[in-house]
């Protein structure tokens, strides 16, 4: 550790550390340690500076004027300390807005740290920087950092934060917060602050904190890495107040270390209930396994073969994770669950959207629920989100009645799970699965042929269609290690569908929250974690996704992270487009077009958003708009040799609704 | 657009079916049925080109689709499905028929042998 604390005793009237530690202790109900001296020198403090200032000049003034520091005396400053501890987490990189509530450890990262692990890289919206780590993440399984401003940087980075709740991935949020409400520059700063602006994200993280030393902090961001990269995986928070920030280390007779971190076992399913699965799946005559994000390692994926293949039972895929290859003989959809006399469930984001079904065709916005399964069907669940379930956002979904419910990783539970399988088949039952997974290869085939039947309807149509998209692209890129890093909008799933996916990495999923504007800044996190692996990363953009922050398009030129983005333009919000259709046509009106293709209100066009220009003008090489489908392969082309030099690209297509 | 007699094929169709005589023996228009399948928004689900999508049509093909007019109508005015009816005060009959007459008149899909993108496609 080359931290090195200063053997100098602070002479400061006011030790902020120590006030801020008295001032927690004491609101929390614990004994409070502030000396009458202290207090009373704080106090004379607060009664020099003026009681008001001029707003507008104030505001100016903190808005463009060189903020004025605290009193300096010599000493490492708290945020060098931060660094330290930061660095002996192999943190590649931070992606991030800058902001002043968090310049004492800006300064020290760039300057004391070198710039390097964690390299800061320019963001223009903290939404974008957290959905950076997301995609990161995805990419790469290591966990990166972002820093937000509290609490305007907070309030943008949210609707990210609950995504990558959602979608269960590691990211660590450093939000700068001033709570001396004493010492804090009044006006902006001070609009700024907040007494805990982790609230704002408390309903959505794993786990936050305070940090009121630079001891608590080394401790909890260790503990907080630990957290969040522990099965299920989650995003954590820390407020990182600006006094700890800038003030230097005082030993005060404390020795500072950093805990070392070490990596914790993802928590398992029970063994009793392991082998009780075993025994049911065993004797199934239809059993069905879904999956939705059981593979975090390519191991899940190697898993899950093997335990398919055991049993030779039906994998359908949800795809929030590459889990299984679609090329495989036991890859097939959904409508299997319908027979089924026993389904495994691993990891589902809804169970009970899997074995029931919900028609959006209620009058007065009550829609109707009917069950997809046979009666007497037994379910089985490994889920590990059963184990950080919050109680106000609603990522828990509809309660599902489950036989044998194993609140547990599934990756880690697999390796069990096929050894008591293997411990129940008898010999006779192996015949029998012999038989049904011959069946299932024929039927896997025939599906393949009819997903190629469907994708050529409409092929030569104009606008494009989006399996015309799919399959032009992946021409382009298919003899390339590529990376899928993101179907943003609605593309059919075609991707996924006519694509041949077998790594891990090829397919990373979607947003977890459903909260658009996820793809172009994940997108853009995965480019760039698979440039440091020299994958070929694509993505489908859609326009809507695009538009929320579109700045991050600069970030990924200006740090030369290569990604091929070609857009899904459907000129609209698609799915508002069905919402407004549905409920015109439930009230016998007709939908007011206005002067566009879509309800008022849905369409973005007149005048059409020409994106090509947009990503020219920060930085990207960019063509379009492709109309006709015949000149997208030509384009795409391109395209592909741009990214392979270096640079990301985008190809504008104007395509088809969904 | 070539205009054409939904009779004919309502008939051929429902003969075929061993239907009873079609209700409607008005001529349709494609090319009215294309104006009014846009401008209803049928295509917004089932694509310009009636080729449906996965999401929103549970990928199902209404171009040259094989329902029998009279099925077909019925379909519309009184689905309970995911798609909402359009009901004559949305969509009157005469739309319906001409929206027939523009799925009849489409093409039939490329077969896939001829598309040699989609022969190579997730080979096994």
């Amino acid at each position: 550790m080359p931290l090195k604390n200063s053997s100098k005793t602070s002479t400061s009237k006011l030790d902020r550390r120590r006030f801020l530690a008295a001032a927690v202790a004491g609101a929390t109900g614990a004994a409070g340690a502030v000396k009458p001296g202290q207090a009373a020198t704080a106090h004379d403090a607060q009664e020099r500076r003026p009681s008001a200032l001029p707003p507008n000049a104030h505001v100016a003034a903190a808005e463009t004027g060189t903020p004025q520091m605290p009193a300096r005396d010599t000493g490492t400053p708290g945020s060098d300390f931060m660094v330290d501890v930061i660095k002996t987490l192999d943190i590649k990189y931070l992606p991030a807005n800058p902001a002043s509530s968090y310049r004492g450890i800006h300064e020290s990262l760039i300057n004391y740290g070198k710039n390097t692990m964690p390299e800061f890289l320019t963001c223009t919206h903290e939404e974008s920087g957290v959905a950076m780590c997301h995609g990161y993440f995805k990419a790469t399984g290591k966990p990166i950092m972002t820093l937000v401003h509290g609490t305007v940087g907070l309030q943008h980075a949210t609707m990210a934060v609950y995504n990558a709740w959602c979608d269960r991935v590691p990211v660590l949020i450093l939000g700068g917060n001033d709570l001396d409400a004493a010492q804090r520059p009044p006006g902006v700063p001070t609009f700024h602050s907040a007494q805990d602006i982790n609230a704002i994200v408390r309903d959505y993280t794993k786990w936050d904190d305070n940090p009121v030393s630079p001891q608590h902090f080394a401790q909890s961001f260790v503990r907080m890495y630990k957290i969040a990269t522990t099965p299920p995986y989650g995003p954590v928070m820390m407020a990182l107040d600006g006094g700890l920030q800038t003030e230097p280390i005082r030993e005060d007779g404390e020795k500072l270390y950093i805990p070392k971190f070490y990596t914790a076992a993802p928590p398992q399913g029970d063994a009793a209930a392991v082998k009780e699965a075993a025994r049911l799946l065993v004797n199934a005559e239809r059993p069905v396994i879904v999956v939705d994000r059981v593979a975090r390692t390519p191991n899940g994926v190697r898993f899950l073969v093997e335990f398919a293949e055991l049993l030779q039972a039906p994998v359908v895929d949800q795809g929030n994770r590459m889990n299984f290859p679609n090329t495989h003989y036991l890859a097939r959809p959904a409508t299997v669950i319908n027979n089924a006399d026993v389904i495994i469930g691993m990891e589902l984001s809804d169970y009970w959207n899997t074995v029931n079904g919900f028609v959006d065709n209620g009058y007065e916005g009550r829609g109707q629920s009917i069950t997809k399964i046979k009666p007497g069907t037994k379910l089985i669940s490994i889920s590990s989100v059963d184990l950080i379930t919050k109680s106000n956002y609603q990522d828990f979904q509809r309660f599902q009645s489950i036989d044998v419910s194993m609140p547990g990783d599934a990756e880690a539970t697999l390796p069990s799970l096929i050894e008591a399988v293997k411990l129940a088949i008898s010999n006779d039952r192996k015949d029998i699965m012999a038989k049904r997974g011959e069946a299932i290869r024929q039927a896997h085939a025939k599906g393949v042929d009819n997903v190629k039947e469907a994708a050529a309807v409409a092929w030569d149509a104009s606008p494009i269609s989006t399996a015309r998209l799919v399959s032009e692209l992946y021409a382009q890129i298919k003899d390339l290690d590529w990376s899928l890093v993101s179907t943003s909008g609605n593309t059919s799933s075609w991707a996924n569908r006519l694509w041949p996916i077998e790594k891990h990495h090829q397919w990373l999923g979607w947003s977890g929250g459903y909260g658009v504007g996820y793809g172009a800044p994940a997108s853009v996190g995965a480019a760039l974690g698979n440039r440091d692996a020299s994958r070929f990363s694509v993505s489908i953009q859609s326009d809507g996704d695009l538009m929320y922050a579109p700045g991050v398009l600069w970030t990924a030129a200006r740090h030369k992270i290569p990604l091929l983005a070609v857009m899904h333009n459907n000129r609209g919000y698609h799915q508002e487009v069905m919402h407004v259709q549905r409920l015109s046509n439930f009230r016998n009106r007709v939908a007011n077009l206005g002067n566009d293709s879509g309800p008022v209100g849905t369409s973005i066009m007149n005048p059409d958003i020409q994106y090509h220009q947009l990503a020219q003008s920060m930085g990207w090489w960019a063509k379009g708009p492709i109309v006709d489908p015949v000149d997208l392969e030509p384009a795409i082309k391109e395209a592909v040799a741009a990214v392979k030099s270096g640079q990301p690209a985008l190809v504008n297509v104007l395509t088809q609704p969904r | 657009m070539r205009s054409f007699p939904v009779m004919s094929v309502v008939m051929a169709l429902a003969f075929a079916a061993g239907a009873a005589w079609p209700a409607t023996t008005l001529a349709a228009s494609a090319e009215k049925g294309k104006t009014a399948y846009v401008q209803h928004g049928c295509w917004q689900c089932h694509g310009t080109a009636g080729q449906g999508s996965l999401p929103t049509s549970g990928g199902k093909v209404i171009a040259r689709t094989p329902l029998p007019l009279d099925a077909f109508k019925s379909f519309v005015r009184t689905t309970n499905g995911a798609m909402p009816p359009y009901r004559q005060a949305v969509l009157v009959d005469e739309e319906l028929d001409d929206i027939y007459a523009f799925l009849q008149s489409l093409p039939p899909p490329k077969a896939v042998s001829d598309i040699p993108l989609l022969n190579g496609m997730r080979s096994q």
